[in-house]
Order: structure tokens, then sequence, then C-alpha cells
């Protein structure tokens, strides 16, 4: 077997977690979501975590598991709206949150696994997001200094992969998590099938290999928030 | 009579020119694409990575996969496209998309926006609304002209925490469609019957007629 494929998620995280650490874990709501790695963490038992994500699942599903349990100690994210057990634990003064724009966050992911450690952006300029950061005025505008995200560790979702890391996403399963791919000082990617090297259309990688550290195939529930329909 | 939600949101539709890519808010805005004329040629951007969102799906089209920002089931178009988070808010900061309807709860008469948080009340975050008002060509705003104690919500200053400054560039209450000038908010239109009186009345910001 190849280096980087791993028989399951707890042996894909093994030695890898630590408490204290930041990780970086895509998925927009439900749809894309780490299902394993995030239920593996939960098993490890380890706290104080760091997650930036968008969101933090529902309250039992996705990262809301990891609330549940108490491991998390502080989010960065945009929307947290889906969880009682959030805005509890938040209340009570029990969990942290720093609310980032969903594109600063999007963008403070990948400029960090790019090797930016700052930008700049309007996004937030007159807000409480830009209270205390650096202000800079290009052509006449203002922008607020961001700094890039690099997490100890990387948990993403993909749709199939190779021994070599390289990763295509499923439709809007893709959002945070080639952003986070690039993030992660260790990236694990759990994916829905592992194929055969060669086999992906090499001009259509979404994700190259070199970000990934480790996959690991799984199965997934791909659970829906809002099951929306129109009549037939 | 006072526009209806549904009337709101046909006369939000006329912000939208042919050709034109979209980014529409949850609420309101959502009953907008109901209303744009069928020969146009529109592309709704949805913010989680998706250019040409489509109608909800059928029973058995559903596809855990594919949701909108809203995290509602959707279909997608022979049009579409799938990128990255980063990706789509390069469009939305970039200034690529031509316009965003998206809702409120307070707006001033300099075009600032507050539609995030109620302190102690409402916090759950910004999502991608920040990034919309900060980076989209033209910001239109549809909303209630009054909340529900009866207080204008078009005001000289707002009382709540801002998603942006001096980002609006219209306001379509159920009264009527307002835009954001340097001397104040001058009345582009009124809803049916509404009188400028009656306007005047419910609004606290300064209005320019």
């Amino acid at each position: 077997m190849a280096k980087k494929v791993k028989t399951d998620a707890a042996t894909a995280l093994e030695g890898l977690l630590f408490d204290g650490m930041t990780v970086a874990a895509g998925g927009f709501g439900l749809c894309g979501i780490p299902e394993n790695l995030i239920a593996a963490i939960r098993d490890s038992g380890m706290k104080e975590l760091t997650v930036a994500s968008n969101n933090c699942g529902v309250d039992d599903f996705g990262l809301g598991l990891l609330l549940q349990t108490r491991q998390i100690k502080k989010m960065i994210s945009s929307y947290v709206g889906e969880n009682d057990e959030f805005m509890r634990q938040y209340l009570a003064g029990e969990l942290e949150i720093e609310f980032n724009p969903q594109g600063t966050l999007a963008e403070r992911l990948r400029a960090g696994g790019a090797g930016i450690p700052g930008f700049y952006t309007k996004t937030g300029v007159g807000t409480l997001v830009a209270e205390g950061k650096e202000h800079k005025e290009f052509d006449g505008q203002t922008y607020i200094l961001e700094r890039g995200i690099v997490a100890d560790l990387a948990i993403v979702k993909a749709w199939k992969g190779d021994e070599q890391g390289n990763l295509i996403y499923r439709k809007t399963a893709m959002n945070f998590n080639p952003d986070c791919a690039m993030s992660g000082k260790v990236t694990i990617a759990e994916v829905e099938e592992i194929v055969p090297l060669g086999t992906l259309d090499k001009q259509a990688i979404h994700t190259p290999g070199i970000f990934v550290n480790f996959i690991v195939q799984g199965e997934h529930e791909k659970r829906i928030e809002q099951r929306t329909v129109r009549a037939a | 009579m006072p526009w209806d939600r549904n009337q709101m949101a046909e006369r939000a539709a006329k912000e939208i020119d042919d050709g034109f890519y979209v980014n529409l808010g949850i609420g309101i805005p959502t009953l907008v694409s109901n209303y744009v004329p069928e020969d146009y040629d529109i592309t709704l951007q949805s913010e989680n990575g998706m250019l040409g969102m489509g109608p909800f799906p059928t029973e058995n089209e559903i596809d855990a996969d594919l949701i909108n920002a809203g995290k509602q089931t959707i279909t997608e178009l022979r049009r579409t496209s799938y990128f990255s988070s980063s990706t789509s808010f390069a469009m939305i900061r970039g200034g690529h998309v031509d316009l965003s309807i998206l809702g409120g709860m307070e707006v001033s008469q300099n075009g600032d926006l507050a539609n995030w948080m109620v302190p102690g009340k409402l916090v759950k975050g910004m999502g991608g609304a920040m990034d919309l008002v900060a980076g989209v060509k033209r910001i239109v705003v549809v909303m209630d002209h009054a909340n529900k104690k009866g207080e204008s919500k078009l005001l000289k200053k707002c009382s709540l925490p801002l998603t942006g400054a001096g980002v609006v560039d219209r306001v379509i209450t159920n009264l009527g469609v307002f835009d954001i000038t340097p001397d104040g908010l001058k009345v582009v239109e009124l809803a049916p019957d509404v009188t400028i009186e009656e306007v005047r009345e419910k609004t606290e910001a300064t209005l320019v007629e």
C-alpha cells in the first residue's frame, strides 16, 4: 500500500493529535464534511481544540459532535446559527467564537497555505470585524489586514482521490475543502472512493496531491440540512 | 396599498438587467427569481461555490452534495460551474458579481447596512454578507419599512452593529423605492396609493424628494 493511504480515519490521525491544536475542517453546513475524521477526533478525546470551519454542523452531527463532548475551546467561523448547544456554551462563556466573514475565512485558509501571511480586504471595514486591525489605503479606498491561517491539521472531504493524494470534489460539496487542504501543516483527506493511480483526469484535479499527506476511504451518511423540494 | 412580500420581490426583480450575475440573499430576496423575465439571460451565484443555480429539486432529484447558501437542496443548469469558496469570494470581492439583493434590519441615510447581529439576542455570525456588500457592484436591500414595533428601519444612523458602511445603493420597502444620495434618502417610486406624507411620517431618515 502506498504511504499516503491509510486504512481508516483513526489510523490516519495516529500521532498527529494534541490538546490545544488548531484544526481546519472543510464543509459548508453538513455538505462536504469529513464525517469519519470528525468522529475519530471525538473518539480520541483530544481537547481544547481551535477549529476553523465555516459552520459547526448541527447539534448531533458534524462538528456539533465535538461540542457535545466539550472538545472545542474556540471556533473560527462565519455562521453558527444551526446549533442550540453552540449558543448555550457560548452564552455560558464555555466556548469562544471568532466570527470571520465567509470570504475572509476562505482566503485566510488559502493564503496561509500559499505562503501569504497577510492580505488586505475591504470586507468588514467600518464594522466590528475591523477593530484592532491595521488599516491601509489603496487607490483612495480603505482596506484591513487579515492573517493567513496555517492549521496544525486540516481534515477535508473529497469525492475521489488516488494514492498520491490527488483529489476531486463533487458539486457544492467542494466549498472550503480545497482551501483547508492547502492550509494544513498536515492534511488528511477522506474520500468516497480511492481510484487507481492515473485514472483521474490530470487536467481536472482540484487539489494536487502535494497538499495531501494522508488519504482514507470511507462511508458517508451525507445528511441533508434543509430538504427543499418543488412539486413534480 | 403597501406592497406585500411577493410584490416587493417583483419590484426588486426589475433591478436585474439582461446578462447579470446576481447573488440573492435568504428571505424575500429568494422570491425575486420567480419574477425575472423568461427571456433574460441571468446567472445566479451561490456563495458556497456555484454559478448557475437552478430551482428546487423534485423528490427524486434531491442530491445531498447540491445545496445553496441557505443550505437548501437545489438543482443545476447547463451553464452551471462549481468552484471552491476562495474562488467564490474572489468573484464577490473582486467586483465580478453585478448585483446583490439582500435583507436588512436597519439602513442609514448614508447607506450603512446592519443585518447580521442584535447584541445579546441574535449572535449567529455574518456569513457572506460583509463580503457581498464590500465587493458586489450594486447593493439593493429589500426589507419592511418599519419593524414589529412600528419604528422606522430607515434611520439617520444605524443603532445595530454594521454589516458595511456606506454600501447600500437602493432600498425597496413595502412603501416604495428609495435611493441613497449625498443629501439623504431620495424617493424614487411609491407603492400604489401610498402617499409621500405617510412615508415622511414613517421614516426617521432624512428624505429628499
